[in-house]
């Protein structure tokens, strides 16, 4: 019985997707100036709930107003099961969305699974020049565009003028700086310095940065992870949590981390643009100015921010592919981004937006632009997705005190061994 | 499932020889035959069954063995994406996974921790549950409002009460901290810290295990005769007396049930650790099966040949527990 229902399955989902492609063929050689859009796009979006996914939802909704015949269902998935949840679809087929938000690192490496639709010559990519070459790195894998640039990012210190005043504190140029300025902060207020987030290994690369290490040296094929400059790192945020200079979690730690700050439990977070919309709900900002954001602490090498960001990418088993690409198409446009800088200051990933009234005066994204140009890029191979799963494992474990920093270093090399065969 | 399967075949088997004669091939055919038109109701009735169940669980099981003697991992299965067929190109590896899962010590670190943790439980989830049961067995006032109560934790579903657990640990927001912060106490890492982690994961477990046993148990001492108890205590037993040769010889049939019941269970105890914990802090708290989740589904490139190996030698641990359990329950005159 569930063999036949599932042969069932299949011989329609192969007619569907027959007949899809047949559309597709016909598409391509004329018919896209008079075809009219049909059909449903269901969109997987990663934002953060409760900010952040009101105005996307709005957003992606709108496109329909251009394509009246076209349903757009917004799905919003929280991005910590994102990737997970896409492959499985993904893998199996069966409620896989047509576009999803995808995370700068998962881009190439779901390209490489063969989960993409490669966009070069469709209607999802226009203006390609305008888009800011980091933010477009991303979406490239063997030659092929597989995505395109929705928003990036990079990471800052964002702090609590109030208590820095309480304090009489400046905010902290040097990590050695964040240790004193938290010492006095705990002195004066009671209050925490830093919260920094133990359960997602992210947030220890301006750490490793600051002290000029990187994860992997893709050019040379070699692992860095273990070198000096990544067990000094490894040092350096053990230190940061037994000096109570910061708190952290092993678990829930976006929530804890949230929470602590917009309660004006900790005076510091490093966080992201991501980030603004939600902490402006916090009780300590409804007052917006009372956020400050200053570039990450710079370590013995100086600093050093990861650069990330979001994609949008299209399901290469999509039914409708192509206002799938019309979709991609006009949530990356110039009036779509400008729209999503101004409400939540997130950063375009196009040029000509920056210069956009509204989008120029924002506070945040002006102080991100240059932090964004000068953030470390990752290697945009297929594993770059796959080095944060060893990374955090261990770094947890040297924040609970269960390992060293020189081994936990050690073993994440030796994981990551295991992974990139042949590397040093 | 497999477990009792196999178990049962093999109490069969060993009947079959003590029963009947010599196995001779033709006698056996003719018993087959014989079986056949005397019961082909019975066998047209189990075949559905049968095929139903060799569907859901035979042929994953056979793939999952399967799997673990290749290479198999997210990039090399075969998959449809659209119109793009990418076929399988995984090879048969024979016993490297075994190898390499038994030579590297990422398998007993996490066997040690599932053995600790499988005896923790069951032993205080036991020990609670014989208490309770023999508690509300007395004639107490209210006794069935405790009875409700103490079942509530099993009327929950399982996943809702961890997710409760889960806040009620939390170091910063969670109750349990405010109560003792309340006392003057400082905060306890509940999850943060790996021992702590341990013992927590173990108090929720046990939390959800008790009912069962309490049920259980409840109803092996309502089995009991009362006259045994009146003539013990005419004979001038005390109480202890009396529990440990008459209640405990009472319960036996029912105790080693369950204490087999709760152990395979409790091995492979998914939701508890994985909702509450992921395994953490780092894999301080990593059993056998959620690590076998994560070489699956949580690790890029997934690793489905890893994740199967585990997966067997989960079966076989399990396996060759039950076939020791019950030869040493025969030992001492149970029959099982």
């Amino acid at each position: 019985m569930r063999r036949g229902i599932a042969a069932i399955a299949l011989v329609s989902a192969l007619a569907v997707s027959a007949t899809a492609c047949g559309g597709n063929d016909s598409g391509d050689t004329g018919n896209k100036s008079s075809g009219e859009l049909s059909g449903t796009v269901t969109w997987w979006d990663t934002s953060t709930v409760g900010s952040e996914d009101k105005v996307f939802k709005k957003l992606a909704e709108d496109f329909t107003k251009l394509h009246p015949k076209v349903t757009v269902k917004y799905v919003n998935v929280p991005f910590g099961e994102a990737q997970n949840k896409f492959k499985n679809a993904a893998q199996s087929g069966s409620g896989a969305p047509d576009v999803i938000r995808s995370e700068v690192a998962w881009t190439p490496e779901f390209a490489d699974l063969g989960y993409l639709a490669p966009l070069d010559g469709t209607a999802a990519l226009k203006g390609e020049d305008d888009f800011l070459k980091q933010a477009a790195a991303s979406t490239e894998y063997n030659g092929k565009t597989y995505a395109v640039p929705q928003v990036i990012d990079s990471m800052g210190i964002f702090y609590n003028k109030k208590i820095f005043k309480e304090a009489g504190v400046e905010v902290p140029k040097t990590i050695d700086e964040l240790k004193t300025v938290s010492a006095t902060i705990k002195d004066k207020t009671g209050k925490t310095g830093l919260y920094l987030r133990g359960d997602d290994a992210y947030w220890f690369l301006s750490f490793l940065y600051g002290e000029g290490g990187d994860l992997v040296d893709a050019e040379n094929k070699k692992i860095t992870v273990d070198d000096e400059a990544g067990v000094k790192a490894m040092k350096t945020v053990k230190d940061l949590v037994d000096s109570k200079a910061a708190i952290t979690d092993a678990t829930n730690g976006w929530d804890n981390m949230q929470a602590a700050f917009k309660d004006g439990k900790v005076a510091m977070i490093i966080n992201g643009p991501w980030a603004v919309a939600d902490t402006y709900t916090g009780k300590e900002f409804a007052d917006k100015a009372n956020l400050g954001i200053a570039p990450v602490p710079a370590g013995s090498a100086g600093q050093g921010a990861p650069q990330g960001g979001h994609n949008l990418a299209v399901y290469a088993g999509s039914k409708n592919l192509d206002a799938s690409y019309a979709f991609t198409e006009y949530m990356t446009s110039a009036e779509s981004q400008a729209k999503v800088a101004k409400e939540l200051s997130l950063l375009p990933t196009r040029n000509s937006v920056y210069s956009q009234p509204g989008v120029a005066s924002n506070e945040i994204v002006s102080f991100f632009r240059p932090v964004v140009d000068k953030a470390v890029e990752r290697p945009w191979i297929p594993e770059t997705g796959s080095l944060f799963a060893p990374l955090v494992t261990e770094y947890t474990k040297v924040l609970t005190g269960q390992t060293t920093p020189e081994k936990g270093a050690k073993a994440t090399a030796d994981e990551y061994r295991k992974l990139l065969k042949d590397w040093k | 499932m497999a477990v009792d399967t196999s178990s049962q075949s093999v109490a069969k088997a060993a009947g079959d020889v003590a029963r009947g004669p010599s196995r001779g091939t033709g006698k056996r055919e003719g018993r087959l035959k014989r079986s056949l038109s005397t019961h082909w109701y019975a066998w047209a009735m189990v075949a559905p069954v049968t095929v139903v169940i060799s569907v859901i669980i035979g042929y994953p099981l056979v793939r999952g063995i399967y799997l673990s003697l290749t290479d198999a991992t997210e990039r090399n299965v075969a998959r449809t994406i659209g119109v793009n067929e990418i076929p399988a190109t995984y090879e048969f590896v024979g016993l490297d996974n075994y190898k390499e899962a038994l030579s590297g010590g990422q398998f007993f670190d996490t066997l040690g921790w599932t053995l600790v943790w499988t005896v923790a439980c069951v032993s205080i989830t036991f020990g609670l549950g014989m208490a309770l049961a023999n508690i509300l067995n007395r004639r107490i006032a209210g006794r069935s409002f405790y009875r409700m109560l103490l079942i509530l934790p099993w009327a929950v579903p399982g996943f809702v009460s961890v997710f409760a657990w889960r806040f009620l640990y939390d170091e910063r927001r969670g109750l349990l901290n405010s109560i003792l912060a309340g006392g003057g106490i400082d905060a306890v890492p509940w999850l943060n810290d790996p021992t702590m982690a341990k013992v927590a994961v173990i108090a929720v477990n046990v939390w959800l295990g008790v009912p069962f046993m309490m049920v259980a148990l409840l109803g092996g001492l309502q089995s009991i005769p009362g006259e045994l108890y009146e003539a013990a205590e005419m004979d001038g037993a005390g109480p202890w007396q009396r529990f440990r040769n008459i209640t405990l010889p009472g319960l036996r049939s029912v105790s080693t049930t369950v204490v087999l019941l709760s152990t395979i269970w409790t091995f492979n105890m998914f939701p508890v650790i994985f909702l509450l914990t992921r395994g953490g802090p780092g894999e301080a708290t990593q059993i056998l099966v959620t690590q076998a989740y994560k070489f699956s589904f949580e690790i890029s490139p997934r690793d489905f040949a890893q994740s199967s190996t585990w997966g067997v030698l989960i079966l076989v641990i399990l396996m060759v527990f039950a076939a020791v359990y019950r030869r040493v329950l025969r030992k001492q005159g149970e029959v099982w």
